[in-house]
């Protein structure tokens, strides 16, 4: 099983677990910069950590200050493996833009229509550098489940 | 509908400086918000020099290498230190000295130092029409609305980054049809006690936000201009409630001579009739202290306070001692007058903190408490102190927040909406 996404920001490719949001969320206030960890304690996941991990995004909350907190997280080594959005978001997606010309090594961003996003759910996946997304059916029967 | 650059613009994105790095990061958010080009600006305001992290940080240095430059006038919000020395700042090393670096970085860009959220008080007032490049959520709903100037809301490195390059993509507020209001907020029930009371505006803002989100509308039912300060906290209260980046005043502001004129189709989509009782819960849900019995600080200065708001302040105090430390946040541009008037010192010695450069919802200068409540005026404050301090907030007007730091506990004054 796999899908094949518009690439919204290019970036290294990854393998990670999915982690596939379902509400939308503020990266600022919501993400904690230091380790990733969904702070809003008022989301679905909160307490999840988004680093190291495929994150689908079904929506995002603009606060003009996410694109710093994703730098923060590139830099920090705790940034997601790839980000999944249903729709652009471009002051998040700045945050990779201003990382990519720091010259860091950042995650790819796609783009994927949100009633593709079940499928992927507790699954391992990797993510290709030319938009892929193909579960990884060795590992995932020793991913966390979500 | 794909980016087009000019000839001049491709040349600056092909080079490996500073300048070529701004005109990039413009030009990749062009093309992710769909814009179909590029178009000048005659002004920014940077919200960028906020210490975040290192990596913010390390950005603003990396321009600075590369030999960057502000093209046009750029001020500075708030930084995360007083580098006037008024209040303590408790941000540790190392963070402290990387807060500093960012806050040097910007100035070795050409911007101005003026650190404050209220630019528009500070003589940064571009022309109705021009198209600007601000952040700051309550600047950039300032610059809309009541200077009638265009930007869309440019948060941290965009907002730098077309102030190096001179440019921002052409989207959103800077074309004249997304100007143009859907709704209808109409204010006419409300008493005229109440809408010339000084909550009011923080007040309805908090409302207008919840109500619009992030769509236009134009506010109906206001008499006569309720002064720059009014417009000031409406606005911040809107956009922190909501995503306003503007909102038009029948009558008031400079696009809006009169509701039909600036109305898409002369007609509105949703018309909101806001009654007392809307009126009464909004200002309920500006606080979130469980109980009304004691305070341990009162905040005001969300926006920076004016000259004319810390006369307001003095008269209110007269002259009495404060149980209650009073922080209020302004800019160096007001300090100045402060202290030439003389009124700096009277101020402090009643109890009051001044703080400058930056304020309190933004670093920590409040006492760590575990469970400690805070009292203000601002509609900004009462949103985020909450989230960003871990204090509850008490709202209430000015005169309520001094009569309440002058005795110690909350105390309020009842104005029926």
């Amino acid at each position: 099983m796999s899908a094949a996404a518009e690439i919204l920001v290019p970036g290294s490719g990854g393998k990670g677990a999915a982690l596939v949001l379902t509400a939308p969320i503020s990266f600022w206030g919501g993400v904690d910069p230091k380790n990733g960890r969904i702070a809003d304690v008022r989301h679905p996941q909160h307490g999840e950590s988004i680093a190291g991990r495929v994150l689908f995004l079904p929506g995002t909350i603009g606060s003009s200050s996410a694109s710093a907190v994703l730098l923060e997280l590139v830099h920090n080594g705790h940034a997601p493996a790839a980000l999944v959005l249903h729709e652009p978001d471009a002051i998040l997606l700045l945050g990779l833009i201003v990382a990519r010309e720091m010259g860091w090594q950042t995650p790819l961003a796609l783009r994927l229509g949100c009633d593709q996003f079940e499928r992927f759910r507790g699954k391992r996946l990797n993510v290709g550098l030319e938009g892929s997304i193909d579960i990884d059916t060795q590992n995932t029967t020793s991913s966390p489940t979500l | 509908m794909s980016l087009a650059l000019s000839a001049q613009e491709k040349a600056v994105a092909s080079g490996h400086d500073g300048a070529a790095m701004a005109m990039r990061i413009v030009a990749e958010s062009a093309r992710l918000l769909g814009a179909p080009r590029l178009i000048p600006i005659a002004s920014a305001h940077i919200d960028g020099a906020l210490y975040h992290g290192d990596s913010g940080t390390l950005f603003a240095e990396r321009l600075v290498d590369g030999g960057a430059e502000v093209a046009v006038r750029s001020t500075l919000n708030v930084g995360a230190l007083d580098l006037m020395g008024c209040s303590r700042v408790r941000l540790e090393e190392p963070a402290r000295g990387m807060a500093r670096r960012m806050m040097e970085a910007y100035r070795k860009l050409g911007c101005e130092q003026s650190w404050t959220c209220a630019p528009y008080q500070a003589g940064h007032r571009p022309a109705q029409g021009s198209d600007v490049a601000w952040g700051e959520s309550n600047a950039v709903v300032f610059c809309n609305s009541v200077l009638g100037a265009r930007t869309n809301r440019y948060g941290d490195f965009l907002d730098i980054a077309c102030a190096i390059s001179g440019r921002a993509p052409d989207y959103g507020l800077h074309r004249a049809e997304n100007r143009r209001a859907r709704l209808v907020f109409d204010v006419s029930c409300l008493s005229a006690s109440f809408l010339g009371s000084e909550i009011a505006w923080p007040v309805l803002g908090s409302l207008y936000g919840r109500e619009v989100g992030n769509a236009v509308g134009v506010v109906t039912g206001i008499s006569s201009h309720p002064g720059e300060d009014a417009l000031k906290a409406f606005g911040a209260a809107a956009a922190s409630s909501g995503a306003v980046g503007l909102f038009h005043i029948a009558g008031v502001t400079p696009e809006a001579p009169d509701a039909e004129t600036v109305l898409a189709g002369g007609r509105p989509e949703t018309v909101i009739r806001v009654t007392p009782e809307m009126v009464a819960k909004a200002r309920a849900g500006l606080s979130t202290a469980a109980t009304q019995n004691a305070i341990d600080a009162v905040a005001i200065g969300s926006p920076h306070l004016s000259s004319a708001e810390f006369e307001a302040l003095e008269q209110l105090i007269s002259g009495r001692r404060l149980r209650v430390p009073i922080y209020a946040c302004t800019g160096r541009h007001v300090l100045t007058t402060l202290e030439q008037s003389g009124r700096r010192k009277t101020l402090e010695a009643s109890g009051v903190v001044i703080v400058a450069d930056t304020c309190v919802v933004v670093t920590p200068i409040l006492p760590e408490l575990g469970n400690g409540v805070l009292m203000t005026n601002s509609g900004k404050f009462a949103q985020y102190a909450p989230g960003n301090t871990g204090y509850a907030v008490l709202y209430g007007s000015l005169a309520d927040c001094v009569e309440s730091a002058v005795i110690g506990k909350p105390r309020f004054t009842d104005i029926a909406a």
